[in-house]
């Protein structure tokens, strides 16, 4: 058996850490770069950048605008001035509406495109079939659909999910078709030499020489499901993040509008964490090969 | 790895090579489980093949009216210059291209010919490509055992313990369950032998394998190659380039002309195998590089003349 390496004494590898012991490691490692210190002065200075023009030098473009401090107040705050801080229902009934209909929305639209791009990047025949459909209905912005969706779907709930949908849909689309498409010829030999029927090619080397990219694309396309949601929350809707932040100008409260821009942005960049998460999961080889490359 | 172990611990920068990349030879008794064909078969013959690609209208010829023989169990070399449609000529055994004229047959079948252009694409002939098409997708151990798994003469389980022992067998044991990303070249290639060898195929198909290594990492590939061959006796049809690769591996070396492909000079490598890389310093290997080299370099004036870009 050749399970002992041949290097003699010089062969000797340290066990890599596990667990806690990696996660200190790891911390080490990143208070030992000047990054995180970077991070942090970076998002001092944007901040008081912020302070000084709206607070701190009260400049009167800014003065409609509240400042950071105004907005950290009344978010902290058990009796929110405004209506709307971390101790109100209300927050949480807006985050979660938004919430509840991305992932909807972010679950049809890859249960379909998926599928649908996989089999056009590897089809022919099937690309053929819908692509000139697919790339004239892709550049119609989602808010040109506004009016179509409140007349196709009654209530609030579904036409906002459509339209989030519509938008998601046609990026992860896209994205996997070329994923398709960028698999090296070769693996496709290599598999039909070792006597694979279609299936297996289809299981084997479609799906996950296609992963990459469609996880780049999934990642694209949950923040266009967010952009297009709170546009069409905007328009057509009773609750969620995006209606918070119209109701909020049009009766002429200002806080709450930033406090519903800014949460926008957190719950926005989580889910995207999440996909990314999910991905590396799924696609440990491409991990590992990159890490191998100091990525 | 080879018998000749002695031999090859001999050369101290070899033996550091083979240090670094953490690699044991294999125990003679363990070789007998290896399961080795006794009946001679894998018999090529390539009978006035020619082949013309049609792109936007012009002909291109690249393989003009060639013929070989290879007999069962040979190692044979088939070396020309860049882009003379030697790898064209593979695509043909393999099944990968249809061909324009002329037949292949393999043990007396007809792989193709006049009534059907294109080979069907089957394991009896694996092909080792020339950028390695290890699945990234799939560990070592899931790719050697992929061709039984798909091909369902082996369950999934079963198919990755052979795998293993396979992979062990070939100084892989410890990188079995690292990704083709994770390991050296040299690995990963000798891995998609493994990979081809389960099969237990009639023809090995390699293009231009080892093109892309350093000197030292071929020269291990090329030890590992012959002393897998030496256990399976299966045929082989490599391409290549490199003389010293075609004469030290090879039973026939093949010269065939620059583009449109045409067999030029076949030559006898009567060095009695095994061989070690002491044979590359003896006096029968240099006559022998002089008479394959005489071949060669007239057509890699010629490919060199008609100044066409390598197709690779």
């Amino acid at each position: 058996m050749a399970t002992q390496y041949a290097g003699g004494t010089t062969g000797h590898r340290i066990e890599a850490p596990t667990g806690l012991a990696l996660l200190i490691y790891r911390l080490k490692e990143a208070l030992s770069t000047p990054k995180p210190y970077l991070m942090g002065f970076g998002v001092f200075l944007w901040l008081f950048t912020y302070w000084l023009l709206c607070e701190g030098l009260k400049l009167d473009r800014f003065d409609k605008i509240p400042g950071p401090v105004a907005i950290a107040k009344e978010w902290f705050s058990y009796e929110p001035f405004q209506g709307i801080s971390f101790f109100t229902a209300e927050y949480y009934d807006h985050i979660l509406a938004s919430c509840r209909r991305i992932a909807i929305a972010f679950a049809i639209a890859t249960g379909v495109g998926v599928p649908l791009g996989l089999f056009m990047g590897w089809s022919d025949k099937i690309r053929q079939y819908i692509f000139p459909i697919l790339e004239t209905l892709r550049p119609i912005p989602p808010l040109a659909w506004v009016p179509l969706a409140i007349l196709m779907f009654p209530g609030f709930e579904a036409p906002v999910i459509f339209l989030a949908t519509l938008a998601s849909l046609f990026v992860t689309t896209l994205n996997t078709m070329l994923g398709v498409q960028s698999i090296d010829e070769e693996y496709f030999r290599a598999a039909g030499c070792l006597g694979s029927s279609k299936w297996d090619i289809f299981k084997n080397v479609v799906v996950p020489g296609a992963l990459p990219y469609i996880f780049t694309g999934l990642q694209i396309s949950i923040g266009v499901a967010w952009f297009s949601l709170v546009a069409a929350e905007m328009v057509s809707g009773d609750l969620g993040l995006g209606y918070l932040i119209v109701d909020a100008y049009m009766n002429n409260v200002t806080v709450p509008m930033v406090i519903g821009m800014i949460t926008l942005g957190f719950v926005g960049w989580f889910t995207s964490v999440i996909v990314r998460v999910i991905g590396n999961r799924l696609m440990q080889w491409q991990v590992k090969e990159l890490a191998l490359q100091g990525r | 790895m080879h018998c000749k172990v002695a031999e090859f611990t001999a050369h101290a920068g070899y033996q550091q090579v083979k240090t670094l990349m953490n690699m044991t030879p294999p125990l003679r008794d363990e070789r007998a489980t290896m399961n080795t064909s006794t009946t001679q078969r894998g018999a090529l013959s390539i009978r006035n093949v020619t082949k013309i690609y049609d792109p936007e209208g012009v002909n291109v010829m690249a393989v003009d009216n060639c013929s070989m023989e290879i007999a069962a169990g040979e190692v044979c070399m088939i070396v020309g210059p860049s882009g003379c449609g030697k790898t064209t000529l593979l695509n043909a055994i393999a099944g990968f291209h249809s061909i324009t004229h002329g037949e292949i047959f393999l043990d007396d079948a007809l792989l193709c010919g006049p009534s059907k252009p294109k080979a069907e694409q089957a394991a009896e002939r694996m092909v080792v490509f020339q950028h390695g098409a290890l699945f990234p997708w799939k560990t070592l151990a899931e790719n050697v055992a992929y061709g039984p798994t798909v091909q369902k003469t082996l369950r999934k389980k079963q198919a990755l313990e052979k795998a293993r022992d396979m992979l062990s067998e070939s100084g892989l044991g410890n990188v079995v369950d690292k990704y083709p990303g994770e390991v050296s070249s040299g690995m990963a290639r000798r891995a998609e032998i493994v990979r081809a060898l389960i099969n237990d195929p009639k023809v090995l198909l390699l293009d231009e394998p080892y093109r892309a290594m350093d000197a030292l990492t071929k020269s291990i590939m090329h030890e590992s190659l012959l002393e897998t061959y030496d256990r399976t006796k299966v045929t082989i049809f490599f391409i290549t380039h490199d003389l010293e690769e075609a004469i030290f591996l090879g039973d026939k070396v093949h010269v065939v002309t620059t583009r449109p492909c045409q067999l030029k000079k076949t030559v006898s490598v009567d060095i009695p195998r095994p061989r070690s890389y002491e044979t590359q310093s003896s006096e029968q290997f240099r006559l022998l590089m002089d008479e394959v080299n005489e071949a060669v370099h007239e057509e890699a004036i010629k490919a060199f003349q008609a100044g066409e870009r390598e197709m690779a």
